[in-house]
């Protein structure tokens, strides 16, 4: 069969110097590198939880080995590009495998991945042990779009909710536990000790998402879930919604305050008098 | 199998084809893969212009460019167009069907009826996909992945009406589309093969094509039966994905037991694997196009095979990856996690490869072998976030947030879309027998490039920064207010983006005019699709159908008498040809 080619190839006319191409991935990987850190550094929020700051750490190991690599394979993707553009006669190295370096590269990148992996899972088991017995608790409830709080009172127990019931946040008159349950439109929390919120939607998916808490869960219709973690700063906190919830989803903008147990046991006794 | 396509091509067809059997209801599988890749390439103008309206009003959010509701339609509708039916129909409908054939030489598909029918249910699964946007409360709202009870109830959003209906509909018609086309891919690649095209000589667009239709016909009806599930949640009153007790609006909504993380199982063992039909097709084009360019083997042939297999199973095994912080129970986290950081390493080894395939060449830096190039830089910024947000705990800040948008836009969007790129320059003479303009070319080129930078890569910040996904108004959260010159610099970035688009298309329409003619082998290539005219006649060569006596890719081959040994061409005398 006649197949060869009967006109000139453009390839001999393709642009030649891979410049401009080398000089660009160069000048992004260095461009990202800088962004990367500055927004590490500047506009990532200083972590407020026990485990938030475990989970930064993490981050940061990872963000170094990836930086890396990244800059890594930039830099020889840069160099090979600008200097293996073709010249002439010279010819490619038929080079079609070579065992010893590609085990090499299967293996390492597999050793770090199962370390990192390892690290993550030790991490993630402790973020998600058990709450201990003498936990504050707080319920949450998300509903199309805002935010309240449920706590359980003097008797430690929330009584139980039901969404068809017409009380305030549900709740149910009948069960004794719910007598002495407090509901407000403020979310506190107790610095320097395990907090148990307990996450509730009314209606559809929400999430709770506190930037400077670096933790964030969804609420689930349907079930309650929750988050248990130890704050270790007093302050007021930013709230925000992380899962699409509707056309309100970007109001749903909320406050956290966390406390000292003096403070929220004060505020309490305010609640209990007024109620 | 090549004595049965060979009988077939000795039938005398009488050749009077109207302009209907030729163009329109075609069963020629040259035909169906660019009416595929141009449906795809349309509907990228109008998901790219979504994303110019409503990355306008995040930039500027105070100009009120779109309502609420508005803003919530163009994203979801963006999301849902992109990977439906750009991606999606671009790779394993375009690329795989005019490909596929050619390259492994074949003289058609195997079911060249079925595969006109999948075609045509494409572009119906278009129609209320479109119409949507012309319902009482415009299309959906609930973001591409749909979940319910958002996506269920009307009550729950002004898009969850007969927009979400339509939406459902037009998904369910996508998947039987993609089902009749990986039905045929597969039996293609596995029984139409010429003579000497053994598997393991095959080029890796079709390695890439036949993994990504594996995991097609895997997943899609799992998509399928949560769609219609969904359906009968909406529309019948069942109780699948809601569960009992839920007020929306006031209203106490009737349904009882059901329980939405089951569609998010559901979705997501589809929508991971998804996210690899749509990059393992342009893996392989780019480890075709760059061998081509480099005038070099593709390094490492059988491991970027095995990494394909290893890449396809695994992808299987890591959609809980979605669900860390879903309410999914704990334990299952752990080994999501683990599978979602091995499935890294067979993607290390693409990556090492592509460079190792550079290192040394002769490299020729023609259009396609710049998006090539493009495509390798932005699968790492892409992919290696993912040891980020794979690793269980570290994804718990940064889930939902445009860390997550910066990641995915990256690593399957946009380097799938250079894929694609790279694809149509460097197939475009084969399709039509002529090239497309390089100047223009380049330009397209830098403006994707630099707009692809410029708008991905500062979404990691503002994920890092704790911005979540999926919001009209930023301004509200006092840690997001100041970061809006990042917003109105990413905008300006995606302008680009767009404008290198339009460029793309008036290249196209004009090479098609007036571009300069290609003959068979424009770019002194190996592979099979290089020995026939340039376009191919219906049944794709005029004689007998070329044999195979070596692998794709063996260019430079030491003592040959021009740098390149074409597959089909015999054993010259006195060269020891390596490969397989």
């Amino acid at each position: 069969m006649d197949a060869s080619p009967q006109l000139p190839s453009p390839l001999e006319e393709t642009q030649r110097s891979g410049l401009s191409l080398g000089l660009a991935v160069w000048l992004f990987s260095l461009l990202g590198l800088g962004g990367a850190l500055y927004a590490r550094w500047a506009w990532t929020p200083h972590s407020v939880t026990r485990e938030g700051t475990s989970i930064q750490s993490l981050f940061d190991i990872i963000l170094g080995i990836i930086l890396v690599a990244f800059i890594l394979v930039h830099l020889l993707l840069g160099y090979f590009v600008i200097r293996y553009r073709a010249r002439g006669r010279e010819a490619a190295l038929y080079f079609p495998h070579h065992t010893a370096l590609e085990v090499t590269y299967t293996a390492v990148p597999a050793a770090v991945l199962v370390a990192l992996s390892v690290a993550g899972m030790v991490l993630w088991s402790r973020v998600h042990a058990p709450p201990p017995p003498d936990a504050f608790v707080v319920e949450v409830r998300g509903e199309q779009f805002g935010w309240s709080a449920r706590y359980p009172g003097p008797d430690g127990k929330l009584g139980r909710v039901d969404n068809r019931i017409p009380a305030p946040f549900n709740v149910d008159p009948q069960d004794p536990a719910s007598r002495d349950d407090v509901v407000s439109p403020q979310i506190y929390l107790v610095a320097n000790r395990p907090n148990r919120v307990l996450l509730r939607t009314r209606d559809v998916q929400h999430s709770f998402w506190v930037p400077a808490f670096r933790l964030k869960k969804d609420l689930l219709p349907g079930a309650t879930t929750e988050l248990v973690f130890t704050p270790t700063q007093t302050g007021e906190f930013d709230l925000a919604c992380a899962e699409l919830c509707g056309v309100g989803h970007y109001t749903m903008a909320g406050k956290v305050r966390v406390v000292t147990q003096e403070e929220f046991d004060r505020w309490m006794r305010q609640q209990a008098r007024r109620k | 199998m090549a004595a049965a396509a060979e009988a077939h091509v000795h039938v005398e067809h009488p050749h009077r084809e109207s302009f209907w059997t030729r163009y329109v209801f075609s069963q020629d599988h040259k035909v169906i893969g660019l009416q595929y890749l141009l449906t795809s390439l349309f509907m990228a103008l109008v998901g790219g212009a979504l994303a110019m309206v409503f990355r306008t009003q995040l930039a500027w959010p105070q100009s009120g460019i779109l309502k609420a509701d508005q803003y919530l339609a163009a994203i979801s509708m963006h999301g849902t167009i992109m990977v439906f039916f750009v991606l999606t129909p671009a790779l394993l409908g375009g690329f795989a069907n005019f490909l596929v054939p050619l390259k492994i030489g074949a003289r058609d598909m195997a079911f060249p009826f079925v595969n006109m029918l999948s075609y045509w249910v494409f572009a119906l699964s278009i129609v209320p996909l479109v119409a949507s946007f012309f319902v009482p409360g415009g299309p959906l709202n609930a973001g591409w992945t749909a979940y319910p009870p958002l996506s269920a109830l009307p009550q729950a959003a002004p898009g969850s009406g007969l927009g979400q209906t339509l939406w459902l509909v037009s998904i369910a018609i996508f998947c039987v589309s993609s089902l009749l086309g990986s039905l045929n891919y597969i039996t293609t690649i596995l029984v139409l093969r010429t003579r000497g095209m053994s598997l393991m000589r095959m080029p890796l667009t079709v390695w890439g094509i036949f993994v990504a239709a594996v995991l097609a016909l895997l997943t899609f009806p799992v998509l399928m039966a949560a769609g219609i599930l969904l359906l009968f949640d909406r529309l019948a009153g069942t109780s699948f994905f809601v569960p009992g007790g839920l007020v929306v609006g006031g209203q106490v909504i009737p349904h009882t037991g059901g329980n939405p993380l089951l569609w998010q199982h559901l979705f997501w063992f589809f929508g991971h694997p998804e996210v690899y039909i749509v990059i393992l097709p342009p893996m392989g084009i780019v480890s075709d196009v760059i061998a081509n360019f480099a005038r070099k083997p593709v390094f490492g042939y059988p491991a970027m095979v095995a990494s394909m297999l290893a890449i396809g199973i695994l992808s299987f095994l890591v959609w809980g990856h979605h669900m860390f912080v879903s309410g999914m129970h704990p334990l299952l986290g752990t080994g999501f996690a683990l599978t979602t950081l091995l499935i890294g390493v067979p993607s290390a080894v693409k990556t090492f490869n592509w460079l190792a395939t550079l290192w040394r060449g002769k490299l020729y830096f023609s259009t396609a072998m710049l998006f090539a190039v493009g495509f390798v830089s932005l699968f790492v910024a892409g992919g290696l976030t993912g040891i980020h947000l794979g690793n269980a705990p570290v994804d718990i800040p940064l889930h939902d947030t445009y860390y997550v948008v910066g990641h995915f836009h990256l690593v399957m969007g946009t380097a799938a879309v250079l894929g694609i790129f790279a694809g149509i320059y460097f197939w475009f003479p084969k399709m039509f027998g002529r090239l497309l303009d390089e100047r223009l070319g380049r330009i397209h080129f830098w403006l994707t490039l630099l707009g692809v930078y410029g708008t991905f890569f500062p979404m990691y910040y503002l994920g890092m920064a704790g911005m979540h996904r999926r919001i009209y108004d930023y301004r509200a959260f006092p840690y997001l207010a100041h970061l809006q010159p990042v917003q109105v610099f990413i905008t300006l970035s995606a302008f680009l983006i767009f404008a290198g688009g339009l460029v793309l298309a008036y290249n196209m329409l004009r090479s098609l005019a007036a571009g300069r003619p290609a003959d068979r082998n424009p770019w002194r290539g190996t592979t099979l699709e290089w020995s026939t005219e340039s376009p191919p006649p219906h049944h794709n060569w005029p004689g007998e159908i070329p044999q195979v006596y070596r692998g794709p890719y063996e260019y430079s081959v030491p003592g040959a008498p021009q740098d390149y040994l074409p597959q089909w061409e015999p054993e010259p005398a006195g060269v020891r040809v390596g490969g397989h």
